[in-house]
């Protein structure tokens, strides 16, 4: 079944890479973060299967980390929106000079 | 899950559960209210956590439903709610023409990346023997294959990362008494 969760990581993580292009609204393209990172693990679980339980243990690290990043990236966001009043990333051109 | 018994209906409920991720990660990134894309993610989660079971790895699959699907999700949730973004607005925020083109080549592109690596061999001696995973469960139960690793070889990792996840929940706490005054 190695090949099989393979190919539907794959197509999961170009899905989430997909939505983080073609999405403007910053809580959606956080959510395509959280997709990758999930198709991630499965690419770890799926691993751990043929090569040994440490693979798991990465999955345990990826989720704590998504867990602090969703946090953090969330306080952001809702800082952003009280300076803003909008979550579109179009409108969020402080960058650009 | 064993291979050996009913293979044909394991074979079945991968396939079935990887399709079900697969329509709801795409339903997810076509939605236009935050909440609709936000439930349809739930529900790849879940699929995931299925296919975890499937894969020999119970504990990974039960923390998947309990800290993505039950604790991220529902904190994407309560920003969605806080900040009012719940009904889709009047403007879709998916972008145009050309950026839907740009983004469909980078990911015809990774996916071709993607393939190519997963056909890449590895050496023999590294691959486990079949059904080990499975084996070790039965001996062991769900948790003690990870839970040996975790405690031994990673566990300064595991040290930082429950630092980390403390001090961030010390800050949330901050926040929300500031908030509150």
């Amino acid at each position: 079944m190695l090949a099989e969760a393979l190919f539907f990581s794959a197509v999961l993580f170009t899905i989430g890479v997909f939505g983080v292009l073609i999405r403007r609204n910053a809580i959606i393209v956080f959510m395509c973060v959280e997709l990758m990172l999930n198709a991630v693990n499965l690419t770890f679980v799926a691993f751990a299967q043929a090569y040994g339980a440490a693979g798991q243990v990465f999955v345990f690290f990826v989720m704590t980390v998504a867990a602090a990043e969703a946090a953090v990236g969330l306080a952001i966001i809702i800082a952003l929106f009280r300076h803003r009043q909008t979550v579109n990333l179009q409108n969020i051109n402080l960058l650009k000079g | 899950m064993a291979h050996g018994t009913l293979p044909l209906l394991y074979t079945f409920h991968f396939y079935l559960f990887g399709l079900i991720a697969i329509v709801s990660a795409i339903l997810f990134v076509t939605r236009r209210s935050p909440v609709a894309a936000a439930l349809w993610l739930v529900n790849t989660m879940f699929s995931l956590a299925a296919l975890y079971v499937l894969l020999d790895a119970q504990f990974i699959g039960a923390i998947q439903v309990l800290v993505y699907a039950g604790a991220i999700m529902v904190v994407f949730l309560f920003v969605i709610m806080l900040l009012n973004l719940g009904r889709a607005e009047a403007t879709t925020d998916v972008r145009g023409l050309g950026w839907k083109l740009i983004g469909g080549a980078v990911a015809l592109g990774l996916i071709a990346q993607l393939f190519a690596l997963t056909r890449s061999k590895t050496a023999l001696a590294l691959t486990l023997p079949q059904g080990y995973a499975a084996q070790q469960v039965a001996q062991t139960g769900a948790v003690a294959p990870i839970a040996g690793p975790l405690f031994n070889e990673y566990l300064l990792a595991f040290e930082g990362d429950e630092h980390s996840l403390a001090r961030r929940r010390r800050r949330r706490g901050v926040a929300g008494k500031t908030a509150r005054r």
